[in-house]
């Protein structure tokens, strides 16, 4: 058990150095002169140099990279070419708002997903379990932004019982009021990864009614159904959990573009101004924390997944 | 306790695969079912218990009469007074133990399951009893396997357990379809002792379903064989066995000869 | 062939995302020629109009046509639709040969570089491409591709190291037959369904990847009739006019849904074990069954 643990470990950081690789070079090595773009078309060749020196473009690239992740490793993420402050304090102060945010998300998305899932692959016999499936899959296509403008439509404009956009300036200060701005955008992401959710635990269930183990249950004395919940179920949540580490990845892409939609000062929406203005160190800082989030979810996953399924956990015998 | 069935007829998908099948089990009888793959001795045997996957539908009657109590008729009674009889008055045991048992709860607690379901017993009383249940199956070390998850136990172990689960609350008749077809060869012979001895002691009923007629008359003192569903012969097994009037049967016995059984060699 | 088509059409998803993506490839290819009216000219005279004969759709805000916009953004949607899925076929080749049919000191790191890749969201990648070449449709296709390239190569490597280690090809290598017979008699028809599958469910990724990546700002130019971009420039004025913003919602989703029942009917139609005829599949139904 422990070396498993070590050995994800190591996968860990291993992918959070790749990742820091792939997202330094890709900025530094494509074609494109960054310092050309910055600078703009009418930028003379004198400053285009002086921005290639202030970027620190004219040194050795894998010096640059080096420097780069010895700050990673301080959580020093250089400073916005904007602005001058810390990258990362800035990406601090919005992740106070993205995670909370991406949990959110997460809590609507399992709440309409896992159960729905369930019944639909109980019921799948019968037209109510067809329907669910069939509403997670139009559901499942809708585009984020059009998700977003219906709730909006509905709950904000027409019921006007949530606000539709923005966050409160005092923050968590005033915890309500940043719970109700985070409610609509976390159920606009929460609805569509909720659908792909339902149709992944559906699978997942339907397996488990034809496993032999269920019908043990029922010989023993269960009804039907409450063999399935009690000793179906958890095995099939021990697969949910699994996605649950690709489902994150949803949620990032959902958070960015319902923190613009909704105007939430998030690190998505951040990011999307930052890649505006050619921010390369705060473009980089923002793509790799969002990443680094991934990964860190990713091993929590496996590691969860393998402490819960006692078939790994035990040294196997007979 | 007596179960009579009377022109038990199953479809699936619209093709008939059990078809008017009648047979009686007596108190205290042991009943053979026996066929070939495809004959529907898996079916008849889940039927009883209403198990039967969802896409088949079965007709006739099932009626099962306990000891004092009047007939009931099991086909068509609702999953909820079903499932009251399961693991009650009828036990069962599958002929898969890799997969028959949840592979995320420890053994010992899925043999209490049934007591407390339907004995409601608490979990130490439950586990208590247990334990006493896992001597009666013959499983070796009892304390520490009853803390053991099925993957951790043999192929054998794992029938033992399920074997102790169905006969948990007493059953008045124990179904058991193919038990011991999974299993080694030399397992086999132990598990059919240990049916026969367990019969022997608590003098329920037996429904054996099998393919191998040297298993069956091994357990077995009465037998209906089938053929795509439909019973071709039937009676005592050593009548059948000497003067089989059917070529399904003349075809098992000649399957179980080359396997070296004799013609009077049971019980 | 024609018994995957047939296989495909027997079941409703099928028909219904073959029908789907007939309908869009039949749009675009009118809409090369011809929309009703110029989806570009603005005439605000008859800004916000409700759908009528002329305008099907109605106009949005500065008079255009949104029949016509559509139409002609179906254009853009095939494009980048069909050029994602050909991208991410290319990438996911590539990785899967990389990762399964090369000598051990090559597949272990493209094990694990393709198991950090999958790591990074299509939308990441765009951001990142975006910030040095600046946003546009090549970067949406680009960023599907790769995203989904990884993903499609995670997929077929399974399959391809499962059919590489059947016993047919333990037995074809024994009699002495060649990599490439083998790969082409074992181990292609396992994959190929698997691919063509995936590579349907790409192009409803792409497809929904633009209508993001526009929304930010980052796909389809303002010249460029693109779903997503009008999807985006009318949510902003849903305070005033909600409706409109139905009709470009709509065509998304739809479109989307069908490729999305077409990968899932392809799957179960490809499935190679449903080689049998349908009688033995009942019977072996039924064998299951007991």
């Amino acid at each position: 058990m422990i070396r498993f643990i070590i050995t994800r470990l190591l996968l860990l950081v291993l992918g959070l150095f790749l990742a820091s690789a792939l997202i330094f070079f890709t900025l530094r090595v494509l074609p494109g002169d960054v310092a050309q773009v910055i600078g703009g078309t009418q930028a003379t060749p004198a400053q285009i140099e002086a921005i290639r020196r202030s970027l620190g473009l004219d040194r050795n690239v894998f010096l640059q990279y080096a420097d780069w992740v010895g700050g990673l490793l301080r959580f020093d993420l250089g400073d916005s070419l904007v602005t001058g402050t810390p990258v990362a304090t800035e990406i601090a102060a919005k992740l106070s708002v993205t995670l909370p945010l991406a949990l959110l998300s997460l809590v609507f998305g399992v709440l309409i997903g896992i159960p729905l899932g369930v019944v639909s692959a109980i019921r799948h016999a019968k037209a109510s379990g067809a329907v669910i499936a069939i509403s997670a899959q139009a559901l499942a296509a809708v585009p984020a932004v059009w998700a977003g403008v219906l709730l909006i439509s509905l709950f904000g404009l027409a019921l006007r019982w949530l606000p539709t956009q923005g966050f409160p300036l005092d923050g968590w200060d005033q915890p309500g009021r940043a719970i109700r701005s985070l409610i609509l955008p976390a159920l606009t992401i929460g609805v569509i990864e909720g659908a792909v959710l339902l149709r992944f635990t559906r699978s997942a269930a339907l397996d488990a009614i034809g496993q032999d183990y269920v019908r043990t249950a029922a010989a023993i004395g269960l009804t039907k159904t409450r063999a399935l919940i009690t000793h179906g179920l958890p095995n099939v949540m021990l697969s949910v959990i699994s996605s649950l580490g690709l489902q994150i990845a949803g949620l990032i892409v959902g958070a960015v573009i319902v923190e613009q939609l909704f105007q939430l000062p998030g690190l998505g929406r951040m990011l999307v101004s930052d890649v505006g203005n050619r921010d390369l160190p705060k473009v980089q800082g923002d793509i790799f924390t969002l990443t680094a989030i991934v990964l860190l979810v990713g091993f929590a996953v496996d590691i969860a997944h393998r402490l819960i399924d006692p078939r790994q956990r035990t040294e196997v015998s007979s | 306790m007596t179960l009579t069935v009377t022109d038990l007829t199953i479809e699936i998908d619209g093709r008939t695969v059990v078809d008017r099948l009648s047979f009686a089990v007596a108190d205290g009888a042991r009943f053979g079912i026996i066929g070939e793959s495809g004959s529907g001795k898996s079916l008849t045997a889940l039927a009883v218990l209403g198990l039967l996957p969802d896409a088949a539908t079965a007709s006739g009657s099932i009626l099962l009469t306990v000891d004092g109590a009047a007939p009931l008729e099991l086909l068509g009674l609702p999953d909820r007074e079903l499932a009251d009889i399961r693991g009650s008055a009828i036990g069962m045991v599958f002929q898969e133990p890799r997969t028959a048992l949840n592979p995320l709860r420890r053994v010992g607690r899925q043999i209490g399951e049934p007591l407390r379901i339907h004995d409601g017993l608490s979990t130490r009383e439950a586990n208590a009893r247990a334990l006493e249940l896992a001597r009666e199956v013959l499983l070796p070390d009892p304390e520490r396997l009853l803390r053991r998850y099925p993957h951790e136990l043999s192929g054998g172990q794992r029938q033992r357990v399920a074997i102790a689960m169905a006969i948990a609350c007493s059953p008045s008749l124990l179904i058991a379809d193919e038990p011991t077809t999974a299993l080694d060869v030399t397992i086999q012979a132990e598990i059919l002792e240990l049916f026969d001895e367990l019969v022997h002691t608590t003098g329920a009923s037996l429904i054996f379903v099998t393919h191998d007629l040297a298993v069956l008359a091994e357990v077995a003192t009465d037998v209906v064989v089938l053929s795509h569903g439909r019973a071709v012969e039937s009676g005592p097994v050593t009548e059948v066995m000497r003067a089989p009037q059917h070529p399904v049967t003349r075809g098992l016995i000649a399957a179980a000869r080359a396997t070296s059984w004799s013609p009077g060699a049971s019980r | 062939m024609p018994r995957v088509l047939r296989e495909l059409w027997r079941r409703p998803a099928g028909l219904v995302g073959s029908v789907v993506a007939v309908v869009l490839l039949l749009t675009a290819a009118v809409a090369l020629f011809w929309t009703p009216q110029n989806p570009f000219t603005a005439n605000p005279s008859i800004a916000w109009q409700g759908p009528s004969f002329a305008h099907l759709f109605g106009t949005d805000a500065i008079g255009s046509d949104i029949f016509s916009y559509l139409m002609a953004g179906s254009k853009t949607t095939v494009v980048v639709a069909a050029l994602s899925a050909v991208v991410a076929g290319i990438i996911g080749i590539a990785l899967t040969a990389l990762g399964s049919l090369t000598s051990h000191w090559v597949r272990e790191p493209v094990a694990v570089l393709i198991d950090i890749l999958i790591a990074f969201p299509i939308l990441l990648i765009a951001m990142l491409l975006s910030a040095v070449f600046g946003g546009s449709l090549a970067v949406v296709i680009v960023s599907v591709g790769i995203g989904f390239g990884v993903n499609l190569a995670r997929v077929a490597r399974g399959e391809v190291r499962g059919a590489l280690g059947t016993d047919y090809v333990l037995a074809a290598r024994a009699s002495g037959a060649g990599p490439w017979r083998i790969l082409a008699r074992h181990v292609l028809p396992n994959v190929a369904p698997v691919f063509i599958v995936q590579l349907s469910l790409a192009a409803a990724v792409a497809i929904l990847a633009e209508a993001g990546l526009s929304f930010l700002g980052y796909g389809a130019p303002s010249s460029t009739a693109s779903w997503g971009r009008l999807l985006s420039s009318l949510q902003r004025y849903i305070t005033i006019h909600p409706w409109s913003v139905l009709w470009p919602g709509l065509t998304i989703t739809i479109t989307v849904l069908g490729l999305n029942l077409l990968g899932d009917a392809l799957r179960e139609a490809t499935d190679p074990r449903l080689k049998e005829s349908r009688r033995q599949r009942r019977r072996s139904r039924a064998e299951v069954a007991r």
